[in-house]
């Protein structure tokens, strides 16, 4: 029962957030679409907390090997993504 | 409060953040503080999991950390502005392959410590299938993806006889090893299977896939990034990663619809139809012969000197022809003579969602000059001079038609209601949809033959000599 609830919670947030990104995403203008793409890109390399959390168990070489593997992919989508994201929106400006 | 209270208090305020962040990209004026909160939120959340009291190990994970913000970083600021579609396309894949591997540690470490605990809920072993899948059909799906946009691998879509059934056999395939995996945990090989099969079909998706309608594989691989990150939240039961993976896998599937919307064509016919066929040449004939006024710069820049109103439209052709910085000279040139230019973007130039409007930034033309489809299509009747560059299915009137051919019912740019049209195109020769443009050889339109960059190149020089 207790995990069913779990379950029933964890859902929820998923598709509340979904429901949050559809109503964002659809408001971004298409001279946007691309910064929003590389942006929204370095957000989803959030897996790298499971990485630093499968490194840092420490437990079997395996996983380790996985996590690591997966914390440098895992960084340069973030650091990649949010850098290069800036560097576009940088160059929008308006002149008068 | 204990570790774990304190360390999910503060991945809700990254989830804030991320929301808050997202929503800056809404306004060119807070995009920057935007993506600035959405990093962040990302160092927080970073921050708050190295706290945790479990964590060993710091030098390992220091030592990745900083390999990949090295590589990361490399990429992120010595890259081309032309070579932008590529590297979001290889930013995705790597986050599709962190959510996979991820997966496949968790699950060892699962699966190794089961004699000692439960065996792991059905909510994670589930989860964990569906992130090896999306995972692993994303990062070979971007790889392909990459290939195809920095030309290593060909820019025509690959097709075979019976290749759909082939897909489907692989995705079948994924499918029971995924069941399996679900079934019995411990067999750890049928997830490698699973992300075997997951690869081949990624690859084979992609590779099917021409060039022009890269921007929705784009946004469609941008989305699996999103979902993978989410299963893999699933997998950790952590809150963190669902929401910000299903933030971004709803942005995807909403650019996806968007760049759908703008082709007038279904997700699965993007993914599974026949485009991309050769031309007819005798129908090119019909279309053309006798029709076509070639032009020179010098009588291009007479017409530019007499108008009021110049209208660029630029596709991929210019970004291959790396013409945006005379693109940029002759529209200030322009406009110190009170000419008023202004640039019409469509939806789905270039080979991602965006692409034209990020070279034009670049080229510190004003974001208020760069307009969408829908603002220029009615000013087009009032505009003296539209040049065409390296554009040509995005213009084409025969998508007004109901029926008929590869392209009807698409949204086009109404170019032809301008009093004059230029187009600045190599030859005559066809573009992705692979059928002739009438726009060539209507009264109004003159051909400018040449390489983009050269004839923008040769437009400059003539209007300062005029």
């Amino acid at each position: 029962m207790g995990e069913t609830i779990a379950f029933v919670n964890i859902l929820t947030v998923f598709v509340l957030a979904v429901v949050v990104g559809i109503e964002i995403i659809t408001k971004v203008p298409p001279i946007l679409h691309t910064p929003l793409m590389s942006g929204s890109n370095a957000i989803s390399g959030i897996t790298i907390i499971g990485a630093i959390v499968a490194v840092g168990s420490g437990q079997q070489t395996l996983t380790v090997v996985l996590g690591l593997i997966a914390l440098v992919s895992a960084t340069i989508n973030v650091v990649g993504g949010f850098l290069v994201t800036h560097r576009m929106l940088s160059k929008f400006k308006k002149k008068d | 409060m204990d570790s774990a209270t304190i360390s999910n208090l503060a991945y809700l305020v990254a989830a804030v953040l991320f929301i808050v962040g997202l929503k800056g990209l809404t306004h060119p004026r807070s995009a920057v503080r935007g993506n600035l909160l959405g990093a962040t939120g990302m160092l927080l959340a970073i921050v708050v999991t190295l706290l945790q009291q479990e964590i060993l190990g710091f030098e390992l994970i220091a030592g990745g950390v900083l390999l990949g913000s090295l590589i990361g970083a490399i990429l992120a600021l010595r890259i081309q502005m032309t070579a932008m579609p590529q590297l979001v396309g290889l930013f995705n894949g790597f986050g599709g392959a962190a959510s996979a591997l991820v997966a496949a540690a968790v699950l060892h470490q699962a699966v190794v410590a089961l004699s000692s605990t439960a065996a792991p809920s059905l909510q994670f072993r589930v989860a964990t299938a569906a992130s090896g899948l999306i995972g692993a059909v994303t990062f070979f799906g971007s790889i392909v993806a990459f290939g195809k946009l920095q030309g290593l691998v060909g820019d025509r879509p690959l097709r075979y006889p019976g290749e759909q059934v082939v897909k489907l056999l692989l995705l079948l395939a994924a499918l029971l090893c995924a069941a399996l995996i679900v079934r019995n945990p411990q067999q750890i090989s049928f997830y490698w299977y699973l992300v075997a099969a997951g690869s081949l079909l990624g690859v084979l998706l992609v590779i099917a896939i021409g060039g022009a309608d890269m921007p929705i594989v784009i946004a469609l691989l941008n989305s699996y990034s999103g979902l993978a990150a989410a299963a893999t939240g699933f997998v950790l039961s952590n809150n963190i990663l669902i929401i910000a993976g299903s933030l971004v896998g709803a942005s995807g599937i909403i650019l996806t619809r968007i760049m759908c919307k703008a082709m007038n064509r279904s997700l699965a016919n993007v993914l599974f139809g026949g485009f991309g066929a050769l031309v007819e040449d005798d129908q090119q004939d019909d279309v053309y012969a006798g029709k076509v006024t070639a032009t020179s710069a010098e009588e291009v820049v007479m017409i530019l000197k007499s108008a009021r109103r110049v209208v660029f439209v630029p596709g991929y052709g210019m970004a291959v022809a790396r013409a945006q910085t005379p693109v940029r000279l002759l529209s200030e040139l322009m406009e110190q003579d009170g000419i008023e230019v202004e640039f019409g973007i469509h939806p789905v130039a270039g080979r991602m969602p965006g692409h034209m409007n990020v070279l034009l930034a670049e080229e510190n033309i004003s974001y208020d000059k760069l307009r969408e489809m829908d603002q220029i299509n009615p000013a087009f009747a009032q505009t003296d001079v539209t040049i065409v560059l390296g554009a040509n299915d995005v213009v084409n009137p025969v998508a007004r038609e109901t029926s008929g051919n590869p392209i009807a019912g698409m949204p086009i740019l109404d170019v032809d209601k301008s009093r004059t049209v230029v187009v600045i195109k190599r030859s005559l020769g066809a573009g992705f949809a692979g059928i002739a443009n009438p726009l060539f050889a209507a009264d109004n339109t003159l051909m400018l033959f040449g390489d983009g960059k050269k004839m923008m190149d040769e437009l400059v020089a003539a209007y300062k000599e005029a």
